[in-house]
Formats: structure tokens, sequence, C-alpha cells
């Protein structure tokens, strides 16, 4: 069975179509997820790296990534998995924050520097995506998701996600 | 190397079950998901460090395998991370002095000589800078809380000081593995780790047990306290019972 010739940027814009299954207006691609893509051997290779280690997501997000290359005729696909460099919220593009915000998820502020072992809070504080106001609390280090932490504003009083910053 | 890498995975697959065991009986809401959320990130690395052990050794063992077909005396965890959950404030204080540990491992561990592990490390240390951010936080709150909280957190630490010990041990797996270049300074390390401890312990108003007895060892010889065994029939019954089967 022959496998249609595709190039990295075809196969990049097969997978744009992947979003995250928990967060579903951003794709796999934008979230920086998608390491590399390469049509090989009469198949694909898809490289992608976890945003966290135990994110249940990865499995269903594996199987999304079979199904749109099945969808494209690409049936033999190899998912391989990489660790490093480790996942990093700085590689959501300015689009990808702009339509979290949309969807009512604070985009992750700038990963900030500093020593490996923080023990003091962060930060600056997490724009609130309903009213923009910054007089925002948080309220949870952990969310809805591994990726999430929960805030609450007092400007609108609206609770929301924060997509945090890792 | 397996064995090295077996010693990671285990303390991390046996405490982030103890923490899932919090999952619907956390304190409140906000905590049940925090408990949840750090326990997948330990599973998670423990399903990384276990599919790497299993690639060094070449018999075939998936990550699956070993987490669920390996009895009592073949896990290599310390036994800190074993002890049943207690109470809430017993289960952070475990969670504080293992962070602490982890954190200072995974430095350490991202920048040696194995590319992979390193890769490992350097995600999960970012993981675990969350987990020691929540749990000293906790640590805080309860320590420097209610009178109650005060007593029970310090009799927690009374009680787990004598497992810190044994994260420290060194043994002729690390001198095998430092001939490949991953070398873990057990006793700089150690140093590091009492005062970034001792830094939250004085915030949170809580001293270490002037004499808390000989340090108590053994989990990484697969000798355990009667509680692994316990923990493992719950962990693995459902594999065990269905081999093979996939869901």
């Amino acid at each position: 069975m022959s496998t249609p010739a595709l190039t990295r940027d075809e196969l990049f814009g097969i997978l744009e179509e992947v979003k995250d299954p928990e967060v579903p207006v951003i794709s796999i691609v934008e979230l920086g997820i998608v390491r590399e893509a390469v049509a090989e051997d009469g198949g694909v290779t898809v490289t992608i790296t976890p945003t966290y280690s135990g994110c249940p997501a990865m499995r269903v997000i594996e199987d999304d990534i079979r199904a749109a290359l099945s969808a494209r005729g690409v049936h033999e696909v190899r998912i391989s998995t990489v660790y490093s460099p480790a996942w990093t919220t700085d590689w959501i593009g300015p689009d990808a924050r702009e339509k979290l915000r949309k969807f009512g998820i604070a985009p992750p502020v700038p990963v900030e520097a500093g020593g490996l072992v923080t023990l003091t809070r962060r930060r600056a504080a997490a724009v609130c995506p309903y009213c923009g106001s910054r007089d925002t609390v948080l309220q949870s280090e952990f969310g809805s998701t591994a990726c999430k932490a929960i805030h609450v504003c007092r400007g609108c009083r609206q609770p929301f996600d924060e997509f945090k910053p890792l | 190397m397996f064995e090295f890498l077996v010693r990671l995975g285990d303390d991390r697959l046996v405490i982030g079950h103890r923490m899932a065991e919090w999952c619907g009986h956390g304190p409140i809401l906000e905590e049940d998901i925090a408990l949840a959320n750090i326990a997948l990130d330990y599973t998670g690395q423990a399903s990384a460090l276990l599919a790497l052990a299993g690639d060094m050794e070449g018999k075939g063992r998936s990550d699956d395998a070993l987490a669920y077909f390996r009895d009592e005396t073949q896990f290599r965890n310390a036994l800190i991370t074993e002890l049943p959950i207690g109470d809430f404030g017993f289960t952070i204080v475990r969670q504080f002095l293992f962070d602490c540990h982890s954190v200072l491992l995974w430095e350490a561990l991202a920048a040696c000589g194995h590319a992979t592990l390193a890769g490992i490390a350097a995600k999960a240390i970012k993981e675990d800078t969350y987990h020691l951010r929540h749990s000293s936080e906790w640590m805080r709150k309860l320590g420097d809380g209610t009178a109650e909280s005060h007593a029970r957190v310090q009799a927690s630490l009374d009680t787990l000081w004598r497992y810190t010990g044994e994260l420290f041990e060194h043994d002729a797996v690390d001198d095998a593995v430092a001939a490949l270049g991953i070398v873990v300074p057990h006793d700089t390390r150690a140093a590091r780790w009492r005062s970034l401890v001792d830094g939250v312990l004085r915030e949170a108003t809580l001293v270490v047990p002037a004499s808390p007895g000989p340090m108590v060892t053994g989990g990484r010889r697969g000798r355990h306290t009667e509680h692994l065994g316990h923990m493992l029939a719950e962990m693995q019954i459902v594999a065990r019972s269905h081999p093979g089967a996939s869901w």
C-alpha cells in the first residue's frame, strides 16, 4: 500500500486540525506538542512531547493523530515521544494565546527565570479573560486539568482557569 | 542501570498511588483536585522511568509489566513512599519531605550523561517544583495554624523523620551508574535538602525531632513494611485478573 507523498508543511497542516481534547480551541501544533513530522519508509513518523508527564490526554492525542492522518490516506503512523527539550508554555504563540483568552482561559504569562527551586510564589498576576482586570487571586495551583490553575477575579467576581506557565 | 531506574520509578509509582488514594476524599475540593493532579504527575514520571528501565533491561518488559507484574520483594521504592496516607497533615509532611528530595535529585540528573534520563529529569523538575510549592505552602498553613493542626503535623514529622535517611543512601548501584556518567552526589544533596527543609520548618514553627531514633531502611533491597503488599494488591488486581486486557 502506498502512502501519498506529503511534505512537512502538509503534514503539519493536517496535524493543525487535531485539537487538544481538553482545550478544543487550540491545536496540538499551536501547543507545541508536535515536535516533528516526517514522511518516511512508506509511512509517517510524528514526534510529540507531553505537556505534563502524567497528562491523561496524551493517549487520546495519539489516537487523534492516527485518525487525522488515516483520513488523508496515511495508515502507517509511528508516534515517538520525546522528553527533551522539556515542553514549555513559552512555545504557545500569540494567536493561540488569544484563542485561549476568548475561550475563557487566561493565557500563560512568560515563564520566570530563576533558580530551579523557587519556594516563594511567583509573580505577575493572571489577567481575567472576561473583564481584563489584573485584580485576581490565585485560588489553587491545580485546576480542572494538569495544565491549569484556578483563579478568581475581584473585578467581575468570576472564577476562571489559567493556563499555568511551565 | 536497570536497578537505578527501577528505584526512581518505584518511588514515584508508589507515592503517586498513595496520593491517588485521596481522590474523592480530599478535605476541600481544590485539594482533592490538587492531590489527584500531583498523583498523575508522579505516575507519569514513573511510567517514563519504568519504560526506560524495561528498554535498558532488554527483556521486553514494558512499564505496565514492571508496575503490575512484580511482587512486593521486587519493588525498590524507599519505605517513606509506601506508608499509608494517614491524615491530611501526614500526607502533606511526607509529600513535602519527598518533594524536596525529588527536586534536588532531578537537578543532578538533568545534568547527567544519559540523554533520555536527563530529558525526563529536566521535565520532571518543573512539575516537582510546583508540587513542592504546594506542599511547603501547606506545611506553613498547618504548622503555623491552629494548636490542633500544629500538633498533628509535628507528630507526623516526628514519625516520618526516621524514613528520610533512606533517600540519601549510597550503594553499589550508584557506583555502577556513576561509570555511565550518572552521578548523584548524595552527601551534598542531603545537606541542601536539610537546608531547604529547615527553611520551611522554621516558617511553619515546626522542629526536627531531637531524638528520632535510628533511620529505617530496606526498600532499596526489597525489604518493605507490611503496608506495601496491601497497596500492591489493590493496585495490581485489575491488571492481574485480566492479563492482556486493554481499555
